[in-house]
């Protein structure tokens, strides 16, 4: 029986190694792949001896490396955040949007368009960031509200009315501004472009601070997947452990909303592909799902440039038409893994 | 596994919201003895159970765990003294039988202490108790009712706790499984000392295993005891609102539980 661990742990290992090599060449080749393309050559070049004066070299760091950092920063977030909340709601079908940090981010991104008239980027981040707190702490109070704390029925019973609510409100406003709703547009579709070298930055220590606290959870989640009594009896405090668990899906979820727009199917799919891997043992499923979603979310990126080209297809459309069969073929292949 | 703790209800009283279902209930499990608890369906024995276990507050009194407020301590250190399978337990899709066995050693690990051979240990020798050995490598949702159920309690022992309380533990089971999930919690009681509590259903299984039965209804304890001075006629009739005859079990001499009703019951009736 230690032997089986040992080649276990000797193969999941490997194959952590080799989903960190396929997101490092996936990341390579966004920096290659784009309306110009730069030979790989070149693309070297930039990334260790950038010439300022150089077209090619100034396409790289100030347009494809940004846009490839908030892809690997993003994905990472969105892959962690859906292992979490599936592992904290014990529902396969949860993705972080469950506890309302997409509609709440798009609420206060409106919010700030049409009454603050905010129409930088950064400026979309900050309030995307703001809104996705509020909306999901809003979502967890209201959650644990009457017997039995924070269950994870009642927290996706108030992420659903919530969202709801917020989605409406933000309906509204876009139906009487015609001009907000025209900024709004192009947030509410996911993408990576456009963005910043400073927004990469501005998302950084919170998506680092969300991974480590996930990364350290993985035990509880363990324990809290054989169900809060048996959980309790192994010595773990169960409501302390959805907390932090929470804490960590709204940092990683609202950083990757703010700095890349609500991006669907990617936290919802990526677990489950992972667990086909790892089975339901988190200490491995978590690495994976963080390595899986930037390779799924750089890779629809990279394709949403090249079957648009000169133009692109913004990576949400992407992630959305690729995602969506995945799911619906997991589903069939056989029933989703119950939690 | 430890020397097992002394466990005692003081006052208890239990519920849910305003809804008091264990009443000011004052009681000490024996130690290292197998206790097993009856009464009526909705009397309140789970919720008894799951409240030594700290699994529910107490609305009033205490449960005292070696003489100190068990809702006082460090889940982590109840949780080395103490172990409780709930009824009907559900197992991650996918999960395998020493995966799941496995996370029985939760309280004995921390975030910098990796797994050790006392680990690999606890749980080889929890599956062959149960004798889930050559189970190990499959899926638990391969396996049968009672396989199951021996998984479970698998992960229990793995805990390596020194009182283990179990609910209605042999439900769903037909009696062939009933009788080896019994014997093997018996031979954790005579081989470790361990204190084991259990709620069960049947009662002459119950006579026949307690070394002390409680006797409960409507969230009280109506008596309790060694199974012969407990199980009488008319205390039966009070709790089950039945009438019946108690004859010695013919292969236990322990008190046998033989039912009248209205039908087929001969001249009792
Ligand atoms: N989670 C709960 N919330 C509200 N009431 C409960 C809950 N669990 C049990 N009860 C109620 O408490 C009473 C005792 O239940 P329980 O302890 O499960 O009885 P037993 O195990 O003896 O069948 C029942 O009336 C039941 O309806
Ligand atoms: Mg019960």
């Amino acid at each position: 029986m230690p032997d089986t661990r040992v080649r276990r742990t000797a193969a999941l290992s490997t194959g952590l190694v080799v989903s960190a090599a396929a997101l490092a060449a996936a990341a390579l080749l966004s920096l290659t792949v784009g309306a110009q393309h730069i030979p790989f050559g070149t693309v070297m070049d930039a990334l260790f001896h950038p010439n300022p004066d150089n077209g090619q070299h100034l396409i790289i760091t100030e347009s494809r490396i940004p846009r490839t950092v908030v892809g690997l920063l993003a994905g990472a977030a969105l892959g962690l955040a859906g292992a979490v909340i599936q592992a904290v709601t014990r529902n396969p079908l949860a993705d972080p949007g469950i506890l309302g940090v997409n509609a709440g981010a798009a609420l206060f991104v409106v919010f700030g368009i049409s009454v603050l008239g905010i129409s930088s980027l950064t400026g979309y981040v900050w309030l995307g960031f703001a809104g996705a707190a509020v909306a999901s702490v809003v979502v967890y109070t209201i959650g644990s509200l009457g017997r039995g704390g924070a269950t994870p029925v009642k927290v996706a019973l108030a992420g659903a009315a919530m969202s709801a609510a917020l989605t409406s409100l933000t309906t509204a406003v876009l139906l009487t501004d015609v001009a907000t709703f025209d900024q709004f547009r192009f947030w509410q579709v996911g993408s990576l472009a456009g963005r910043g070298m400073d927004i990469a930055l501005q998302g950084l220590p919170f998506v680092a601070v969300g991974i480590v606290i996930a990364l350290a959870s993985t035990r509880s989640l363990n324990a809290l997947a054989l169900g809060d009594d048996v959980a309790a009896s192994l010595g773990q405090n169960v409501a302390t452990a959805r907390v932090i668990a929470a804490i960590a899906v709204v940092l990683l979820c609202g950083t990757a909303t703010a700095m890349a727009g609500p991006i669907g199917f990617v936290g919802l799919v990526v677990p489950h592909v992972a667990r086909m891997i790892t089975g339901p043992d988190h200490r491995w499923l978590l690495p994976y799902s963080m390595l899986f979603a930037p390779l799924l979310l750089l890779l629809a990126d990279v394709l949403g440039r090249v079957i648009a080209n000169p133009g692109e297809v913004q990576v949400g459309i992407v992630t959305a038409v690729i995602g969506a069969p995945i799911f619906v073929a997991l589903a069939r292949r056989k029933r989703l893994a119950e939690l | 596994m430890p020397a097992p703790s002394t466990l005692q209800a003081e006052g208890l009283s239990l519920g849910y919201g305003d809804r008091r279902v264990v009443t000011d209930l004052t009681l000490e499990i024996p130690r290292g003895k197998v206790t097993v608890i009856v009464g009526p369906n909705a009397c309140g024995k789970s919720t008894f159970l799951r409240g030594l276990a700290r699994l529910l507050p107490p609305s009033a009194g205490a449960v005292l765990l070696d003489g100190k407020s068990i809702h006082a301590a460090p889940s982590r250190e109840v949780a080395l003294k103490l172990g409780i399978l709930p009824q009907g337990p559900i197992a991650p899709d996918g999960i395998t039988v020493t995966d799941l066995v496995s996370r029985g050693r939760h309280p004995h690990q921390g975030m910098f202490r990796r797994w050790t051979a006392d680990d690999d240990n606890a749980v080889a020798a929890a599956l062959s108790a149960t004798g889930t050995l050559e189970l190990a490598a499959r899926g638990v949702d391969e396996l049968s009712g009672g396989q199951r159920q021996r998984v479970w309690i698998a992960m229990a022992l793995a805990q390596r706790t020194g009182i283990l309380l179990l609910d209605e533990p042999t439900t769903y089971l037909d009696v062939t499984h009933q009788v080896e999930v019994l014997d093997l919690l018996v031979d954790l009681n005579e081989a470790e000392g361990a204190t084991v509590v259990m709620v069960l259903h049947e009662l002459n299984l119950a006579a026949r295993y307690a070394d002390h039965l409680i006797v409960m209804k409507s969230g009280a304890v109506v008596t309790a005891g060694e199974p012969s001075a407990v199980l009488t006629e008319s205390v039966v009739e009070e709790v089950f609102s039945m009438r019946c005859r108690v004859v010695p079990d013919p292969v236990s001499r322990t008190p046998m539980i033989v039912p009248i009703g209205r039908h087929r019951s001969g001249d009792a009736r």
